[in-house]
């Protein structure tokens, strides 16, 4: 099966700091990939060059045969990647659908004069919208609180509300940044099922960061463990969890 | 009967200041930048109708749209060439002192192309206003368009940012413009587009205000500017019913000032307020409390 991404020895440096060096990794279609790695790796930082808040200084990203190195986020969106924060970051002050309606802004269109004028495009490309956000909610069983204001919704469907919206962008290539982060393990639980369920779902490629290990053993096919900006292992799951050099990284000597 | 009809000028006063606050609180709310030379587009918009309706001889609402066209241009123009390259400045004050720049740059274009002297405004309401109780309390037309013409524009702009989808991604980006770039938002027009609708409703703030106020100089948007920014502070700046509110009691508390405790004390008035406004709640009348979480 062709990749989906296609990473060729990636770096960038801030100051004299090399925070991620000769980065390589291919992903293929509908695979779940984990990258890992003790806190400052640079885990964070590749996500912010796949999706371009940060330029790299070398190397180069292809998704789906395109190459996007360089290019501006907003274009990268539109090209397929979308991705969660670490930090929540839903627009809290906004409801639950026009959350998920924002992230629909890129593949809907009609002008502001359009919308000014209340023009009949206006009102289709409204319920397109509305029915396209409904439905997402409906499968993260969001439906119920559609007009809540996304600050008042508990922490773990905040998590899922996040996901959602990134997924209305129509994205090739899911980016989920610590989405175990402070869940108990009940509820890690649940998002593992989840995330299992949009690859399955949505046809998904999903390139997750974890630092909960029963997360990462439990749902991911293939694994990078990064340590100081390089690639420590890289492969199958159970192959690199078992390599020495990976548990020296994590638990010391 | 007296103070009836000074509430109703300060009203129509205040609806004014109401119309630039709106400009600058969506301004802020949104590039989370005060434009300051917001008063003096207001003038530019008001010499633009002036020369359309004296030198054009054009009829009154072709002239009023020109402004509005030509202010809109403008905004955009000063948006583009003067604050964006600085939007990722490290620090914000570079923009804050631009946006004076700016401010001082149009005073002195105007200055050179129509001079100093003071011109006259021919009203734009040809309506004579209404005359009630017998004759003892008259409304003038000036005043009740402005006020209807305020609350128009202002429930058109909630109706705009809260139903449709350009007001959507102003929302988004004003909570977080880098989520709103990752989630494919255009952030760049997005903000562009509030300048846009800003510099607008600044030329319709022009041409009210000198209607009432028939005397039209390049310093003209300069006092207002400053007032609509205080009565934008005062409602909560960022706040769109904010804004309004602000605007509308800012516009009374001069008009009682003047009248009932000294014209010339009327700004100072106004500044006192806005002081032990902030001092009591530091966020404006409908400011968003920002909590702290630990």
């Amino acid at each position: 099966m062709e990749n989906v991404l296609d990473v060729k020895n990636l770096g960038i440096s801030f100051g004299g700091l090399r925070a991620v060096n000769d980065f390589s990794v291919s992903i293929k279609k509908e695979q779940l990939y984990g990258l890992i790695g003790p806190n400052g790796a640079g885990k964070t930082t590749i996500f912010n060059l796949l999706t371009g808040v940060y330029k790299p200084d070398s190397g180069k990203i292809i998704l789906d045969g395109t190459d996007v190195t360089g290019k501006s986020t907003i274009d990268i969106n539109k090209a397929g990647i979308a991705r969660t924060f670490q930090n929540i970051r839903l627009f809290s002050q906004l409801s639950v659908l026009d959350n998920v309606k924002v992230g629909l802004h890129n593949n809907h269109s009609y002008s502001t004069v359009e919308s000014i004028f209340r023009l009949p495009r206006f009102h289709k490309v409204e319920k397109e919208m509305n029915e396209i956000a409904m439905e997402l909610l409906e499968v993260f069983g969001l439906k119920e609180d559609a007009n809540v204001q996304a600050q008042n919704l508990p922490y773990g469907q905040q998590r899922k509300l996040e996901i959602a919206r990134a997924l209305a962008t129509k994205p090739k290539l899911l980016l989920l940044d610590e989405p175990a982060a402070g869940m108990n393990p009940n509820e890690t639980e649940e998002l593992m099922e989840m995330i299992r369920f949009v690859r399955d779902h949505f046809h998904m490629t999903i390139l997750l960061i974890e630092h909960d290990m029963k997360l990462v053993s439990g749902i991911c096919e293939q694994l990078t463990v990064l340590n100081f900006g390089e690639v420590l292992a890289q492969g199958d799951t159970s192959t690199v969890l078992n390599d020495p050099q990976v548990i020296k990284a994590y638990l010391g000597e | 009967m007296s103070f009836i009809s000074y509430l109703i000028n300060g009203l129509g006063l205040g609806s004014v200041y109401a119309i630039i606050a709106l400009g600058y609180t969506m301004v802020y709310g949104i590039a989370k930048m005060l434009n300051f030379a917001h008063g003096d587009v207001i003038m530019i918009g008001a010499y633009v109708a002036l020369l359309s309706m004296t030198h054009a001889g054009m009829p009154v609402l072709p002239a009023v749209l020109i402004s509005v066209v030509a202010c809109t241009v403008l905004g955009l123009l000063i948006e583009r060439v003067a604050y964006k390259p600085l939007r990722n400045a490290s620090s914000s004050l570079a923009v804050l002192i631009t946006a004076i720049g700016v401010s001082y740059l149009l005073q002195n274009i105007a200055l050179l192309m129509f001079g100093a002297n003071a011109q006259t405004f021919p009203s734009v309401v040809k309506w004579k206003g209404l005359s009630l109780a017998g004759g003892k309390l008259t409304i003038s037309g000036e005043t009740l368009v402005t006020i209807i013409v305020c609350i128009i524009i202002m429930i058109a702009l909630i109706l705009f940012v809260q139903k449709t989808k350009p007001g959507q991604a102003m929302r988004a980006v004003s909570e977080d413009r880098g989520a709103a770039l990752l989630m494919g938002i255009n952030v760049n027009g997005t903000i562009a587009l509030t300048f846009a609708i800003g510099s607008g409703l600044a030329a319709i703030a022009g041409v009210l205000l000198c209607s009432a106020y028939p005397s039209l100089t390049p310093y003209t948007g300069a006092m207002p500017g400053i007032k609509a920014f205080v009565a934008a502070v005062f409602g909560g700046i960022g706040s769109i019913p904010g804004a309004f509110i602000g605007g509308i009691l800012l516009g009374i508390i001069e008009i009682f000032g003047k009248a009932y405790i000294s014209s010339q004390m009327a700004d100072a008035i106004v500044f006192a307020v806005l002081i032990v406004v902030l001092l009591v709640k530091p966020t404006g009348l409908l400011g968003k409390k920002i909590q702290e979480k630990v």
